[in-house]
C-alpha cells in the first residue's frame, strides 16, 4: 500500500509508540506510514478501511477517543495522491491524542463520513466538503456551511485561481477611484461598466 | 434708526438651517462586523464622547437611523444584507466606510471579501486606519457633517440611490 507520498519506513528496530503500534497489530497492512513527535503520534491509514479504524479507535477500551478535535484536510499539488484529510483526536478518558491522515486521490475524492462515530464532524465535513471538494459518504447533510449556495469550485485548492470573487451582488463601478491613479484602474473599464 | 427685534432673529436659507439641524442629530445604525467595532465603541464610549458632535444615539433599526457606519470587512455572502439595509434606510441617508476593509477591502485581496462597500452601496465619507484612531473617527463625523451642510442630503446632487439600488431579494424569500 506505500507509495511515493509515503514510503515504506524502517520497523522493527525501535519499539513502536503505543497506539501505533496497536493499529499495526489490529490493521496490519492499513497503516500506510506513521511518525511520532514529542508525544504525539501519527497515522497514516488507507482509504479502504477508514471507517473501521475510526471505529476501533472510539470503541476500544485502549484508544476510547471520545472527542474529534479537528477535521481539514491538506491540498498537496501536486503530488499524488492529491489530497490529505487530516483527524486529530484525543481521549479525555486516558489523555493521549492521535493524528490520523487519510491519502485521498483527485480523481476519487470521496472519504466515508465518520459524522455517524462523532456527531461534532457534521459542520468540519461540510467546510471540508466546500473548501476542498472532498466528498464525505453517509453525511447526513452536505451543503455549503461558511460558502453559499451558487458557488463554483473550492476555494482552498490550490489551483483555484487566486482572488477569483463570485460576488451575490454585482458589483458597482467607483469612478472616483480611477482618479487615484494607475494602480486603482480596472484593466478593462468598459467591462468593468458593462458587468455592473 | 433701529430696527425692532434687530438682534433677536437672523436670517437664512431654509435648506442651510434645514441641513444645520440635520448634521447635529445624526443617528447611526452600526454595521460593525469585525475588529474596527472595538474602536468605533471607543468613539462613542466616555473618553472620545461623539455625542459632543450630536452623533449620539445608535438606532438598531435602518428605519430610525440617518447614517450607516460600516464597521470592519463585509464579504460576498454579507452583501445582500448590507445592501438591504441600506436600501431600509428611510431618505435622507449617508454612509461612512469605517476602516480599511470596509474601504477597500484591506488586506482581504481574496475570494470572500468585498474590496471596499462603495462597491455595493454609495460611501459619503471614508475613514482610513486599520483601525482608525478614535481622533480619525471624530474628524470622519465632522467632514461627514461638512459635507451635510454643503451639498444637503444625496439625491440632491442628482444622484436617486432608490432607483439605483432596487431591494435585492434574500435566498431565503
Amino acid at each position: 500500500m506505500a507509495d511515493a507520498a509515503h514510503p515504506p519506513e524502517p520497523r522493527g528496530e525501535a519499539k513502536l509508540p503505543a497506539l501505533t503500534a496497536l493499529l499495526e497489530q489490529k490493521f496490519s497492512g492499513q497503516v500506510l506510514a506513521h511518525h511520532a513527535q514529542h508525544g504525539d503520534e501519527t497515522v497514516v491509514i488507507a482509504r479502504a478501511r477508514m471507517l473501521d479504524v475510526f471505529r476501533f479507535l472510539r470503541d476500544d477500551p485502549a484508544c476510547r477517543m471520545e472527542f474529534m478535535i479537528d477535521l481539514t484536510a491538506v491540498d498537496y499539488l501536486p503530488r499524488r495522491p492529491r489530497f490529505e484529510l487530516v483527524v486529530h483526536l484525543k481521549s479525555l478518558s486516558l489523555g493521549h491524542r492521535l493524528r490520523v491522515k487519510v491519502p485521498v486521490a483527485e480523481e476519487q475524492a470521496e472519504v466515508d463520513s465518520i459524522t455517524p462515530l462523532w456527531v461534532a464532524a457534521e459542520w468540519y465535513e461540510r467546510e471540508c466538503w466546500e473548501m476542498y471538494g472532498i466528498a464525505f459518504k453517509g453525511h447526513p447533510d452536505l451543503r455549503h456551511l461558511l460558502l453559499y449556495d451558487g458557488f463554483r469550485g473550492h476555494p482552498l485548492r490550490k489551483d483555484y485561481e487566486k482572488g477569483l470573487a463570485q460576488p451575490l451582488v454585482p458589483l458597482r463601478p467607483v469612478r472616483e477611484r480611477w482618479n487615484y491613479g494607475e494602480r486603482f484602474m480596472p484593466v478593462n473599464p468598459e467591462q468593468e461598466d458593462q458587468a455592473s | 434708526m433701529k430696527l425692532p427685534f434687530a438682534e433677536s432673529f437672523i436670517t437664512s436659507k431654509l435648506d442651510d438651517v434645514i441641513n444645520w439641524s440635520r448634521k447635529f442629530s445624526l443617528f447611526q445604525y452600526p454595521f460593525v462586523t469585525a475588529c474596527c467595532g472595538m474602536e468605533f465603541m471607543a468613539v462613542y464610549g466616555a473618553h472620545y464622547d461623539g455625542a459632543r458632535f450630536g452623533s449620539e444615539i445608535p438606532r438598531f433599526s435602518p428605519r430610525q437611523s440617518d447614517v450607516l457606519f460600516v464597521v470592519g470587512t463585509v464579504n460576498h455572502k454579507l452583501a445582500p444584507v448590507l445592501k438591504r439595509v441600506y436600501e431600509q434606510m428611510a431618505e435622507p441617508k449617508w454612509v461612512v466606510a469605517f476602516g480599511a476593509c470596509a474601504s477597500s477591502g484591506g488586506f482581504y485581496q481574496n475570494y470572500t471579501a468585498v474590496p471596499g462597500i462603495d462597491r455595493i452601496i454609495p460611501v459619503d465619507v471614508y475613514i482610513a486606519g486599520c483601525p482608525p484612531r478614535p481622533e480619525a473617527v471624530l474628524e470622519g463625523i465632522i467632514q461627514l457633517q461638512k459635507k451635510i451642510q454643503e451639498r444637503g442630503p444625496r439625491g440632491f446632487d442628482g444622484i436617486n440611490p432608490t432607483a439605483e439600488h432596487p431591494v435585492p431579494r434574500l435566498s431565503r424569500e
